[in-house]
């Protein structure tokens, strides 16, 4: 940021003004507030699950581990729980998602302000039961819940973290709802489709996810938990159960939940990276639709994670097929990402950092999916340390890079003020550094054969344990860091301006931080998404 | 094993280099084009960084011949992936006719393996260099993995089913084995040896011990025992099917349904007799469960396997045998 700003200050009226007594905030339905609100919550919950694989990382440090094998048994149940129902499929659509949708397509609010208040409660039930789980005896069934084990053999808290789980999906089924419904009905004049920021599509594909998939895995969960305390046959051999037909109904909806994940954060960078190379998206239109086609065909390809549980021959070549068909649209996103650099003027701020992290990093996640969608290779790799690495790659170099960058992007939007520069530099370079020494080395770990969920390890495996364990140190020091400074910078930061990375889009026209009812009038929209070349020069900066 | 810092596991089987062939492959598409794509990326980056405020790119809106290339190409390197994925994947599920038949019964937390002669053991399983091996896996209670990285295999034990996985091993030795599939506390503990060794060797191995009975020959045993042979009678007087040449030949039930009497049936029938009944059959036969183990169910298994007729002598055998017990035994 490099805009002269002394004589900027915060508007005298906005959404933060509204009130700052608990009531106000809880009461809430302004789509701003709730989104800040998500902010907080899922914070505390990412700060939980990073504590959990701390403690992770700290036992495979020596190959016979440093804490008992159940408590590292329920550490990493414990981690991926909180990480993925809690942290990363809310991430990016209830915080950013919530707070710029409305404001993007020149609306003053989401379609239903209550329900999406009401899904803010879900999700804090949700995540409180399922703590509440996890603290008093916890979890030991991996984030799966694979049966029987889950239903038949675990001795711990499945049924109550199964429920707090349940609730926690009406959550996520009600935020897509309200934003498929205010996508279409609430756009602004002449805010047609194909003028929609690409942040609104991505948000609409993965709102379809939420609404058809969400659905299966709550139901597939409250199965386990009546299996568990009812002793039904669904899925126990034993009483005339399958416990493959859980794998299918997990997967079903798990993997296009990998999805939910990442296509919201490939919406954060298509905006980012126009807006620090002021040029149009290369593409538009296929960026647009390979979000629809991932939504879709993420769908059909969920068996590729049982290739090697007795899966018919002729079946596991239809869901690789249909695995590498997922893997076009997501190798055309990065190419247009990469194109539309292309004679550009790129700027290299804290977002654009996060941008070409986010594309490096997924780049090597989604290829490395290949091995794994690929038959032959997928039975030496399947549940060892390289799917470890792979789908972290995809979740938090990709999923969290973007969550990160699109944070620091709108962060003045959001708080009217601009966070220390140079900080946002450093801290986006200790999380590159650091998320790969820790990942990168369990690619080789896992080609050489080391299983996943191992409490203790054959010694030759110590040194790549120790170089991994050594980048999740490094790694959560990056974690720390935009902590800090952000929070420092809601308090004490230099007033932002309405627009000070002269970006386009309508979230930009409005003051920062936004009134309660976001614009004074209706914006009427009358140009192409992304349209740099034609914007005046003056209107650049304000 | 290689103590250092090994960066390709040991190759010890005949499908590992195939696979490793593969994983090459694919390694070098997609390292091209990760490298491809970061050189790319950077010298944009550092090219067209912006060096004035007032910079005003020229609009480039896309270009459909890029779009279109940068489509098909990648899917056409894809679709040889998958090719030459499902080449790889057929021969790890399809096992030599002359495979020596090992069962493996995996078990909160151990592996119990026993021989086509009979010998039995846990937690490490000893085999001829240059002999395929199949794996019959199953197990008696979660799910387990069976998992030599050396040999590039990997199965779920998955309880209630037979699963098939093979190896021929081409380099003596001690491999790793390990359960891949979580299971509970003690799952990184789940580990056994597989031995390689000289067939001369292994021959004298096998010797070593008391003569064991074949499981087969329980098998017998236990159909007498168990009182099976009293209504399964050999001539077709008994109050149950003739249990002869019946072993991988179809069947009709009393549904009207046909079904290959495989691994999975006979065990279906062994534990809930009413789930399939024979056509032309009263449903009274009683349940053996609690009454025999899952190795005991495997012997019987073999016993009724053994009683196949020879292929030209079985009447009606145009179909092809069902090999025991297939990988995907039939999902219900």
């Amino acid at each position: 940021m490099t805009s002269p700003s002394q004589t900027q200050t915060l508007p005298a009226d906005h959404y933060l003004k509204s009130g700052w007594d608990l009531k106000s905030w809880l009461l809430t339905t302004d789509h701003k507030r709730i989104g800040l609100m998500y902010l907080v919550s899922i914070t505390l919950m990412f700060a939980i699950g990073s504590l959990y694989a701390g403690v992770v990382r700290w036992n495979l440090l020596v190959p016979t581990g440093q804490i008992s094998a159940e408590a590292y048994n329920k550490a990493f149940t414990a981690h991926g729980v909180v990480m993925v129902f809690f942290f990363l499929i809310p991430s990016i659509p209830a915080t950013l998602g919530n707070f710029l949708i409305p404001l993007m397509i020149g609306a003053k609010d989401l379609a239903f302000p209550r329900i999406n208040l009401l899904s803010w409660y879900i999700y804090v039930i949700g995540a409180a039961l399922t703590m509440w789980a996890l603290l008093t005896g916890g979890l030991e069934t991996g984030w799966t819940f694979y049966t029987p084990y889950s239903t038949v053999f675990a001795e711990s808290n499945v049924a109550v973290a199964a429920v707090g789980i349940f609730i926690a999906g009406f959550s996520s089924i009600l935020t897509g709802l309200n934003f498929i419904v205010t996508i279409h009905k609430m756009r602004a004049p002449g805010l047609t489709w194909f003028r929609l920021p690409l942040f609104v599509w991505a948000h609409y594909a993965t709102s379809i996810i939420q609404v058809l998939g969400t659905p299966v895995v709550a139901i597939t969960i409250l199965l386990v938990a009546l299996e568990r305390l009812f002793h039904f046959g669904f899925f126990d051999p034993n009483r005339g159960g399958d416990p493959i037909l859980f794998q299918h109904l997990f997967w079903f909806y798990s993997h296009p939940a990998v999805y939910i994940m990442i296509l919201p954060s490939m919406g954060v960078i298509s905006e980012i990276v126009t807006c620090f190379s002021r040029k149009r998206i290369f593409g538009y239109s296929f960026i647009a639709m390979s979000s629809l086609a991932i939504a879709v065909i993420g769908f059909l390809v969920w068996a590729h994670h049982m290739f090697v549980t007795g899966l018919s021959v002729y079946s596991a070549m239809v869901f690789s097929a249909l695995t590498y068909l997922v893997a076009v649209p997501s190798a055309i996103k990065t190419f247009n990402w990469t194109a539309t650099l292309f004679r550009g003027s790129v700027q290299w701020d804290t977002p654009m950092i996060y941008v070409f992290c986010f594309i490096g990093l997924f780049l090597i996640g989604g290829l490395t999916g290949l091995f794994l969608g690929n038959l032959g290779t997928d039975v030496h790799l399947t549940d060892t340390y390289f799917v470890v690495a792979h789908f972290h790659y995809i979740m938090v170099g990709g999923a969290i890079m973007g969550y990160l960058g699109g944070l620091h992007f709108w962060w003045p939007k959001i708080t009217g003020r601009k966070y220390v520069e140079s900080w946002g530099k450093v801290s986006s370079l200790l999380v590159f550094v650091g998320f790969n020494l820790t990942f990168f080395p369990q690619f080789v770990l896992g080609y050489l054969g080391m299983p996943r969920r191992y409490w203790s390890y054959p010694e030759e495996f110590q040194i790549l344990n120790v170089l991994s364990t050594a980048g999740a140190t490094i790694l959560g020091f990056g974690y720390i860091f935009p902590f800090s400074y952000l929070t420092h910078s809601v308090f004490r930061g230099e007033p932002a301006g309405d627009n000070p990375w002269g970006a386009k889009g309508l979230e930009w026209t409005t003051q920062s931080p936004p009134k309660t009812h976001n614009f004074d009038e209706v914006p009427v929209v009358d140009e192409e998404p992304y349209d740099y070349a034609s914007a005046p020069k003056e209107s650049v900066r304000v | 094993m290689n103590p250092a810092f090994p960066l390709v596991p040991v190759r010890a089987s005949s499908v590992a280099s195939e696979v490793d062939a593969l994983f090459l492959f694919i390694l070098t598409v997609t390292g091209i084009a990760a490298i491809g794509i970061w050189i790319a990326l950077l010298y944009f980056a550092i090219r067209y960084r912006r060096r004035s405020d007032d910079e005003r790119p020229a609009e480039i809106e896309g270009s459909l011949l890029l779009e279109l290339t940068w489509t098909i190409v990648p899917f056409l390197l894809m679709v040889v992936m998958f090719a030459w994925g499902s080449k790889v994947f057929f021969h790890l599920n399809r096992p030599p006719d002359d495979a020596m038949t090992v069962s493996v019964v995996a078990k909160r937390w151990m592996w119990k393996l026993q021989h086509p002669t009979g010998q039995r053991e846990v937690n490490e399983l000893h085999v001829p260099v240059g002999r395929a091996v199949k794996l019959v896996i199953t197990s008696e209670d979660t799910i387990h993995s069976f998992y030599v990285p050396a040999f590039r295999i990997k199965k779920d034990a998955v309880p209630g089913r037979y699963n098939m996985a093979w190896f021929q091993a081409t380099k003596t030795g001690s491999y790793h084995l390990f359960c891949a599939e979580y299971c509970g506390t003690e799952h990184s503990r789940m580990k056994g040896t597989i031995v390689v060794m000289e067939p001369e060797e292994y021959q004298v191995w096998l010797a070593g011990g008391p003569a064991p009975e074949s499981p087969v020959q329980l098998g017998e045993k236990l159909f007498t025992d168990l009182n099976c042979i009293t209504c399964h009678r050999m001539d077709d007087a008994g109050r149950g099917p003739v249990l002869r040449g019946i072993f991988g030949r179809s069947v009709k039930l009393s549904s009207g349904e046909q079904i290959v009497a495989d691994a999975a049936y006979v065990r279906e029938s062994i534990l809930t007799p009413a789930a399939k009944v024979v056509a032309g059959y009263q449903p009274v036969m009683p349940t053996f469960q609690g009454q025999v183990n899952e190795e005991q169910i495997l012997a019987l298994i073999a016993y009724i396997e053994s009683l196949r007729i020879p292929e030209s002598a079985a009447p009606g055998s145009a179909r092809p045998p069902a090999r025991t017990p297939t990988s995907g035994a039939p999902s219900r």
